[in-house]
């Protein structure tokens, strides 16, 4: 096995991953999760078509692949006239695919949350939107974090896809070194580690956010 | 308003030809109720009856689909099925309800809990709703444990915070829906002393209970309910004691054995 090679390669990797896969992952989970309430809040609404389209919205984005949705965006939009450069196409594609998966996990933690706490909410005044935001959101958010840690951790590996579209994360790095170098099986298993360790540590953080979290919930 | 002497007799709360169905079940069929200032209703029946929808209906969590209710001369609403939210807001302002299960939020502390409604609603200073707050929680016993999450307290405790809850929204009348039907036994005598003292203070209540000894004491008038009318009514010695009719008999003869 080539180590000077692992040695020289694994700035580069590790450079991918701090200035392509991290932020990418961090900015698309954000508008992710924004897009999931939105649409998690259609859903639930009583207005008959935001909830159509919002259903709709999850079935497209949870019925195709997300290579394909990333491609109609990047390398179908331009034949529209519609041309966007890779960074931000690939933060479009994984945040609206985010916000699908997401908008599920948060619809379905709303609907956890005790009818009694909307009507406590109610009797003490509270409108249906200060309700939601004072009481039902901040409950249904802790049910919310053990699923949407896992979206969280799967869009990590997800936005290794954006090397197709020339986004210059950690897998692209990797895959420039190994072309020239022939040493595919060197540069992949690194790669593949840094994916683990960036993994690792989520998940560690996933448990300690939990238990943090469980301190107020009654059992 | 005019507050004068008599204001101690007539009716601060008045429901007239309450009607609510679910779907074609017919759960109320014309309630009447007269609740006088400082006056306390028990409502009893059997299970099923209506008793906690006519509640509801008194907060607004339900919509009636026929009726009146008229609380202190000031706000009637008439619901005709479409009454507007407004009106509903009015009506829910004027009462507070104490559940059967609590429902305290369980995300926030005890005084958390007392001081949202006072704070984010009715945007009153947060240093006074905390203080008021403080002073009814010790009230009731709870003085120390302002900091702790209701699943830190016990049922009883988390009903008085439920009760002190309602208080602090300063409403006109209280509503109790079977207020220790959750507790274990030897904790329901604390939440029913502090009942009977907010009645000894004057406040108004209309209480939903199975405890019949307890609605003897506390009550000025029994509501007996059955199948979504009101089938007798009057003094609670009456009520409770010699009913007239078949089905109270029943019902309270049902309830002795239990115990
Ligand atoms: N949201 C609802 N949808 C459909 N039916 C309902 C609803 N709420 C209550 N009901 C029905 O209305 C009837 C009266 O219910 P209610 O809860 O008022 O009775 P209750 O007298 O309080 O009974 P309990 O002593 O068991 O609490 C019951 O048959 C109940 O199943
Ligand atoms: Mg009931």
């Amino acid at each position: 096995m080539d180590w000077e090679l692992v040695r020289t390669s694994l700035w580069p990797i590790v450079r991918g991953a701090v200035l392509g896969t991290i932020p990418l992952t961090l900015a698309s989970f954000a508008l992710g999760l924004a897009i999931a309430l939105v649409v998690a809040l259609m859903r639930l609404s009583r207005v008959t078509v935001a909830a159509a389209v919002a259903r709709a919205y999850v079935s497209v984005i949870r019925g195709t692949p997300l290579l394909v949705q990333l491609f109609v965006i990047f390398y179908g939009l331009p034949s529209v006239g519609l041309t966007i450069s890779p960074w931000p196409s690939a933060i479009i594609a994984f945040s609206m695919n985010v916000g699908g998966y997401a908008a599920e996990v948060i619809r379905a933690a709303i609907l956890s949350v005790p009818k009694g706490q909307w009507e406590a909410a109610h009797m003490v005044g509270m409108s249906r939107g200060l309700a939601l935001r004072r009481i039902i959101l901040p409950q249904a958010a802790r049910v919310s974090v053990p699923p949407l840690s896992n979206t969280f951790i799967s869009l990590v590996k997800d936005t290794s896809l954006a090397s197709l579209i020339l986004v210059t994360e950690l897998f692209r790095e990797a895959q420039q070194i190994a072309a020239p170098s022939g040493e595919f099986m060197v540069l992949y298993v690194e790669a593949a580690a840094v994916y683990w360790v960036i993994c690792l540590f989520l998940s560690a953080g996933q448990s300690r956010l939990e238990r943090r979290l469980d301190r107020y919930v009654a059992h | 308003m005019s507050h004068t002497e008599k204001s101690h007799t007539e009716p601060l709360l008045t429901v007239s030809g309450l009607r609510k169905s679910f779907g074609d079940r017919e759960v109320l069929r014309s309630i009447d109720l007269e609740v006088r200032r400082g006056g306390v209703v028990a409502l009893v029946g059997p299970s099923g009856s209506g008793k906690t929808t006519v509640l509801r209906c008194l907060n607004s969590l339900e919509v009636p689909d026929g009726g009146r209710i008229t609380v202190g001369g000031a706000l009637t609403v008439d619901f005709d099925g479409r009454t507007d939210k407004r009106a509903l807001d009015a009506l829910r302002d004027r009462s507070a309800m104490v559940f059967q299960h609590y429902n305290l939020f369980p995300h926030m502390t005890v005084l958390e809990n007392v001081t949202e409604g006072p704070v984010q609603v009715r945007k009153r200073p947060r240093a006074e709703a905390v203080a008021e707050a403080e002073r009814l929680l010790a009230r009731v016993g709870l003085g120390e444990r302002g900091d702790a999450y209701p699943h830190e307290l016990s049922g009883g405790q988390q009903q008085r915070v439920g009760i002190v809850r309602a208080l602090a929204m300063r409403p006109q009348v209280l509503l109790f829906d079977e207020p220790t039907s959750a507790l274990d036994p030897e904790l329901v005598g604390d939440v029913l002393s502090v009942i009977k003292e907010l009645s000894d203070e004057g406040w108004t209540m209309v209480i939903v209970t199975h405890e019949l000894a307890f609605a003897r004491e506390v009550a000025d008038e029994v509501v007996f309910m059955d199948q979504g009318v009101v089938v007798e009514r009057g003094a609670p010695e009456v009520v409770l004691g010699s009913p007239t009719r078949e089905r109270t008999r029943q019902f309270v003869r049902r309830l002795q054995q239990r115990f």
